[in-house]
């Protein structure tokens, strides 16, 4: 008997060992200090995962600014979006598109031979309308994207369709017999970090407007009506905003106090804003390009590819590490830039522009800290 | 106070680790010895310095009272004293504290000619302790891991640090921690429930003794580990929670950055669920 205890606990103890050795990290860890000292709020990576994000997110390098020749709508067909842009700033802008969205495939894979004015292609068709969304983005969501702005490549990363978007439907039905739920529990959500959560967060809240607080705003329960299966939901969603910025939870949160925004960092506004944002995107711009789009394309449920965090972040806190996107394309910066066809007007927004410079260059992998903010001392601590 | 029976037996000089007849005596009831002399060091300086930091810092109120490590920024080294040293130092005087304790229970075990139990049990709370205030932030490089001493904020970074790994449930080493908590709970309450039914029968039955209280359980669930295995079992299950807690932080930080739920992935991923129609 006590052979066999002592055997089984050798065998224990060294599988636990073998697996933690296949699973776990070497101990050289970077932290990143988010709050006032002691409070545990602060962001932890592994030299690895830094390295293995810094190499999946280098800005391409930008052609030479080019604002020669008169508006491209005055020398080109059918030019809607980019038709006061000048001449030598749109070509810039269409061979970048090339590089950003079809490196393989080249200016055919919108344009038909011979006639670029036409649009008989849904590729062009769709372009268009991209142009439009990211000339919103640059104009309209700066309490989101700040002066940094996006471009084609902030998604696209060189392909077609950008690699994380996501369709409704895909995840896998839920589990059956005595596992069934209502909301796709019990089986690993791939977008909540593998966890047991409900599998589809995106459509109710980054598609639909669902109301995401489930907390309750006085100490003791008073009329909060919000289930466990909602706090899933919305546990769920937040797993998507961590794992798509590659932070935890107290990158916007004091976690003792989910809910109260004068606790919280500066980051969760922009999260916030950010939200709001993509819902806009999908139901504004990319919902209504799903008959644009030909059967193919579309999701195994017919509908069209949506953008969550992901699709721009891939990963990090700031998309590509907060390099000056549309800081060197200032024609996509909307439309003062756009009414603006003197080159000399426009390069102001640009890269001749040093403020725009230090606003757009992010700290590196190794210094991925935005400054920490000094949490309030002792303010309130209990009863919350 | 009456001498107990047992005391004649307990106040006998020598057993001790060190000093030979030094602090080898009695005040009252209580055993001094050279280790109660270093915890009694220990506890006031520690105590004083708490109360030095809590005049430095915002508030009285006892319950948001909190003394603070470092920042980050200083690493291993030292801090001034209003900006975490406090810290530095109270952490000393704890350790030196709990060790002269432990210490002081293994001379009067010596002198009582009993085993080491108890401080062997108490070790691994000491155990627990250091390794959140000194082995984890000395393998993450900053005395600014450690937790701060207060009632509500070292709350706040038990929340904060579980957290950071977005669902701490997930960690492995966690969940065995919660299952011998819970376990300790449930062989203690089986046991307590046991020992008071037998000890107290009702009007007109006589006190139950081990025979009675192995057949109950040996009808109840089959096996009874008897009188003196139920506290066997008791502080293994007890030291065993205690040491898999102190290992799951240890893990959360030194050898996992990412969140809990991920590391699952390596299960997600064996090759046994194609043949499940997955």
């Amino acid at each position: 008997m006590k052979v066999t205890i002592t055997l089984l606990a050798l065998i224990g103890g060294m599988t636990a060992m073998v697996l933690g050795v296949l699973t776990l990290q070497p101990p050289t860890v970077r932290s990143v200090q988010r709050g006032y000292r002691g409070t545990g709020q602060q962001l932890e990576y592994s030299p690895a995962v830094i390295a293995a994000a810094f190499a999946a997110n280098q800005a391409p390098s930008a052609l030479p600014q080019n604002n020669a020749g008169p508006p491209a709508g005055t020398i080109y067909k059918n030019v809607q979006v980019l038709k006061n842009v000048p001449a030598g700033a749109f070509a810039r802008i269409m061979v970048s598109m090339v590089q950003w969205v079809a490196p393989k495939q080249g200016c055919g894979y919108c344009h038909v031979a011979g006639n670029f004015a036409s649009d008989a292609k849904y590729q062009k068709r769709v372009a268009r309308r991209m142009l439009e969304m990211t000339i919103f983005v640059n104009a309209d969501w700066q309490t989101h994207v700040k002066k940094v702005g996006v471009t084609c490549y902030t998604c696209h990363r060189g392909n077609n369709v950008p690699s994380r978007v996501w369709f409704e439907g895909v995840a896998p039905p839920h589990a059956g017999g005595l596992m069934a739920t209502h909301s796709g529990e019990a089986r690993p959500s791939a977008v909540a970090d593998g966890s047991a959560l409900p599998a589809d967060p995106l459509t109710p809240f980054l598609l639909g407007h669902e109301p995401i607080r489930v907390t309750g705003t006085t100490a003791l329960p008073a009329g909060n009506r919000h289930s466990i299966q909602q706090t899933q939901w919305t546990y769920a969603l937040m797993m998507h905003y961590a794992t798509a910025l590659g932070v935890n939870c107290d990158f916007c949160h004091q976690t003792r106090a989910f809910a109260d925004w004068s606790e919280s960092t500066p980051q969760r506004v922009t999260a916030y804003y950010g939200l709001h944002m993509v819902r806009a995107l999908n139901n504004d711009y990319l919902l209504p390009l799903t008959g644009t789009f030909p059967r193919a394309m579309l999701g195994p449920a017919g509908d069209v590819a949506k953008v969550d965090c992901a699709t721009c972040h891939q990963g990090v806190f700031k998309p590509l590490y907060g390099a000056p996107m549309a800081g060197q394309f200032p024609y996509l910066r909307g439309p003062a830039a756009l009414a603006q066809p003197d080159p000399k007007a426009a390069a102001a927004h640009g890269e001749d522009n040093p403020a725009m410079i230090t606003m757009a260059s992010a700290p590196a992998a190794g210094g991925t800290k935005p400054t920490a903010s000094p949490a309030p001392t002792g303010a309130g601590a209990p009863g919350q | 106070m009456a001498l107990l029976s047992f005391e004649r037996k307990y106040r006998v000089r020598g057993g001790t680790l060190i000093g030979g007849d030094l602090f080898d005596f009695w005040v009252g009831p209580f055993y001094v010895g050279f280790f109660g002399v270093t915890a009694a060091f220990f506890i006031m300086l520690g105590t004083a310095l708490i109360i030095w930091g809590a005049a430095l810092g915002p508030t009285w109120n006892i319950w948001q009272i909190s003394i603070a490590p470092p920042d980050l920024s200083y690493g291993l080294g030292l801090a001034p004293l209003a900006k975490g040293g406090l810290w530095q130092i109270i952490t000393v005087c704890a350790i030196g504290a709990f060790g002269s304790w432990a210490l002081r229970e293994v001379e009067i075990s010596r002198k009582l000619g009993i085993g080491l139990h108890v401080p062997a049990a108490f070790s691994v709370a000491i155990f627990a302790y250091v390794t959140l205030e000194v082995i984890r932030p000395l393998l993450m490089g900053a005395w600014g891991n450690g937790f701060p001493y207060g009632i509500m904020s070292h709350l706040d970074w038990v929340s904060n640090t579980g957290y950071a790994y977005l669902n701490f449930e997930y960690n492995p080493m966690h969940m065995v921690a919660v299952t011998l908590f819970f376990t300790t709970t449930l062989a203690l309450a089986l046991h307590g429930s046991l020992v008071l039914a037998a000890i107290n029968p009702p009007a007109g039955e006589t006190v139950k003794f081990a025979e009675h209280e192995d057949t109950f359980f040996r009808d109840f669930i089959g096996y009874s580990i008897g009188t003196l295995g139920i506290h066997r079992l008791g502080l293994f299950l007890a030291l065993g929670a205690g040491f898999a807690s102190a290992t799951c932080i240890l893990l959360s930080g030194p050898f996992w950055t990412q969140g809990w739920p991920s590391w699952w992935g390596w299960w997600l991923h064996l090759p046994i669920w194609q043949f499940g129609g997955h």
